[in-house]
């Protein structure tokens, strides 16, 4: 092997490694700087900025909000709720797919189209459907003799916002993995099928023993990336409640709504900072997360 | 459990609404505790023919018995076959253990019964020490005994195999001949097996089905296939190196090829096919025989020597030049440029007409 320093593949990787250096490593860098920094303004020096020296204390301020522990029992409730469930379902309808040749690709299209539409619109739609008065989920919940859910008024409990929080979130999650696991399951050997058919197995052991393992690759990126979006979750909240962030103010705050919250008073002395501390907890819980089912893969992706 | 086929039919329709037969009203009953070996060359429907016994196909018409049920509406689940497929399709996350655990537990066997069962299987196809491994960690005949192993611990009413040595090289493709027959006897379970190779099917089979586009061209033990062949097709298939087919002219009672008498036969004049097994000759130390060629080429392989021969005639064209094998006794030592002389044992020669159908 050659020892020598390569030096056009370096300048075929500049480009990208130039801006991954300005727009990925140098604000995460920054973001640990600015959150120990003590008494920070952004603003102050002309822009250059100010700070009277280095402190731990952002992050008992930020730990000390009663806000910032809503914001982690919200984003915990949607990660672990969400992720799994919509998982089950794509999976389901995936497999659904992949069994109907005719008419897969427009279907696959259908539930591709969630993907490609603007959150807000659809949180706006969403917002709609959840009326008390006149969306279509109360509606629906008529039909079987339920009285009217308040899912996102002013006054509806928290588990009703989470819920209609959670609804939408599914559905929102889907598109995605639909789209990843059928790729998948294109990949699975049909001989396996009949093997599995001659072997007695039902349909549900089919799935349980046959899909799932085979298509466990899949099913590991898929975890840990919607797992890092919903632990990021904000647009959905955004789009559902408005910058109420809830149908009481605050009350589905997430960690990345919580952030901003600090950020937007950047002039403030220290919000930089607190906002920054924010970053880094939820930075460090994603990849705690990351790293067990890192873990976890281990024994149970077959690849 | 024997099986019969009644009028089989499969048609497979093509994108363009093209159809091909892949089964032509197959009719077929294979006994009792017997191998059975389907054969004949890519296309020909052995294939399909396994996948409707086993239930992974639908026919287009026809029926399927087991004994006396009949199963051609039955899912495959539901007609206690085992199959084993070209390419095994052992599960390659599950252990050799949980491949062959695999159908017992879809059956709902107790699960001490079915760990016993596991075990004797692994032991018969000679496992029992690798039952933790995954498939991958296996060589190729292993993976395909496991395959085996998995298709028989259900104990099912007929075992199936799909070219079940195709993807094994040709040492090993002997041994596990032997071991399929050693199992089939072993177990006595009726089995029915694909291959497009003449020899493997001849080798391990109780009988042969020898199938040509869908229809079925003879049934019978091998030996008798080989020895009276129905057509020219069967002929040609079957026999290593190829029976020897020359244009041959019938005139009063007597059998010319290239001008050259080589026997009496009792058919009427005309141009007829004569098809020659290579093993069909005799050397002829005295010369008197007329059907004599020059020796183009001899190759010895230990025992036998095969003497080929290119017609005479044609020879402005290499590529349409015509010729022909005759294995000797390497004793004799016939080398090449040597004109010989043969005549010709008669149970070795078969005579068809121009469409290939058995005169005499």
């Amino acid at each position: 092997m050659e020892k020598r320093n390569n030096w056009s593949a370096w300048l075929y990787l500049a480009p990208l490694l130039i801006l991954m250096a300005i727009f990925i490593f140098y604000p995460l860098v920054n973001a640990f700087y600015i959150s120990i920094l003590e008494n920070y303004q952004p603003l102050a020096n002309n822009g250059a900025g100010a700070a009277s020296g280095y402190t731990l204390m952002n992050f008992a301020v930020v730990i000390k909000n009663e806000l910032f522990w809503q914001a982690i029992k919200n984003t915990f409730v949607i990660a672990f709720v969400s992720v799994p469930i919509s998982i089950f379902i794509s999976l389901i309808i995936s497999v659904a797919l992949n069994s109907i040749p005719k008419l897969r690709s427009l279907y696959q299209t259908v539930f591709f189209l969630p993907y490609v539409t603007n959150a807000i619109a659809i949180g706006m739609a969403f917002a709609f459907l959840f009326h008390e008065d006149f969306g279509f989920f109360n509606v629906m919940l008529g039909w079987i003799g339920i009285d009217p859910v308040e899912w996102i008024g002013s006054t509806s409990s928290w588990w009703n916002q989470m819920s209609a929080l959670l609804i939408y979130t599914i559905w929102g999650g889907l598109a995605f993995k639909i789209l990843v696991f059928t790729s998948g399951l294109q990949n699975i050997d049909k001989q396996y099928y009949d093997a599995a058919k001659i072997d007695s197995a039902s349909k549900w052991t089919i799935f349980k023993r046959i899909t799932v393992p085979l298509l466990s690759p899949f099913i590991l990126y898929i975890s840990i990336t919607s797992m890092i979006g919903a632990l990021k979750a904000y647009r959905t909240v955004i789009g559902l409640f408005g910058t109420r962030l809830g149908a009481q103010p605050n009350s589905m705050i997430t960690i990345v709504a919580f952030v901003y919250e600090y950020r937007s008073k950047y002039y403030e002395i220290s919000h930089m900072s607190y906002a920054a501390a924010g970053a880094i907890i939820l930075f460090f819980i994603t990849v705690v997360f990351s790293l067990i089912q890192g873990v976890i893969s281990r024994k149970r992706v077959h690849y | 459990m024997e099986i019969r086929l009644q009028d089989l039919t499969k048609i497979f329709v093509a994108k363009d609404k093209s159809e091909v037969r892949a089964v032509d009203t197959v009719n077929l009953t294979i006994p009792n505790g017997k191998l059975i070996g389907l054969l004949g060359p890519s296309g020909c429907g052995k294939s399909t023919t396994l996948y409707l016994l086993a239930g992974l196909l639908k026919q287009t018409g026809g029926t399927i018995f087991f004994d006396d049920d009949e199963v051609s509406n039955t899912p495959p689940e539901k007609r206690g076959i085992g199959l084993v497929f070209q390419n095994y399709a052992l599960y390659p996350h599950m252990t050799v253990r949980e491949n062959i655990l695999f159908p017992l537990q879809n059956l709902k066997v107790e699960k001490e019964e079915a760990k016993e069962r596991t075990y004797a299987m692994a032991k018969l196809v000679g496992l029992e020490t690798m039952l933790d491994r995954k498939p991958k960690e296996l060589s190729g005949g292993q993976q395909q005994r496991v395959a085996i192993a998995r298709a028989l611990v259900k104990t099912p009413r007929v075992l199936l195999l799909d070219e079940p040595l195709s993807n094994l090289d040709a040492r090993l493709r002997l041994q596990t001949r032997e071991e399929i027959k050693r199992i089939q006897r072993e177990t006595r379970i009726t089995t029915v097996f694909v291959t497009h190779d003449q020899e493997e099917a001849m080798s391990i089979s109780d009988e042969i089905v020898v199938m040509k586009d869908g229809l079925i061209q003879q049934m019978g033990e091998p030996q008798d296939v080989y020895d009276d062949p129905g057509n020219l097709f069967v002929a040609q298939f079957l026999g290593m190196p190829q029976i020897n087919v020359f244009d041959a002219v019938v005139k009063t009672k007597k059998l010319y090829i290239n001008n050259m008498l080589v026997g009496k036969t009792k058919l009427p004049n005309g141009e007829v096919i004569a098809g020659i097994r290579p093993e069909g000759f005799i050397v002829d130390k005295e010369k008197k025989s007329e059907f004599k060629f020059e020796v183009n080429l001899v190759e010895t392989i230990g025992r036998d020597t095969t003497l080929i021969i290119d017609l005479p005639g044609e020879e402005e064209n290499i590529l349409e030049k015509k010729s022909f094998k005759v294995i000797v006794d390497s004793l004799l030592r016939i080398k090449s440029g040597d004109l010989v002389h043969f005549t010709i044992k008669p149970e070795k020669m078969y005579i068809f007409n121009e469409e290939g159908e058995r005169l005499q």
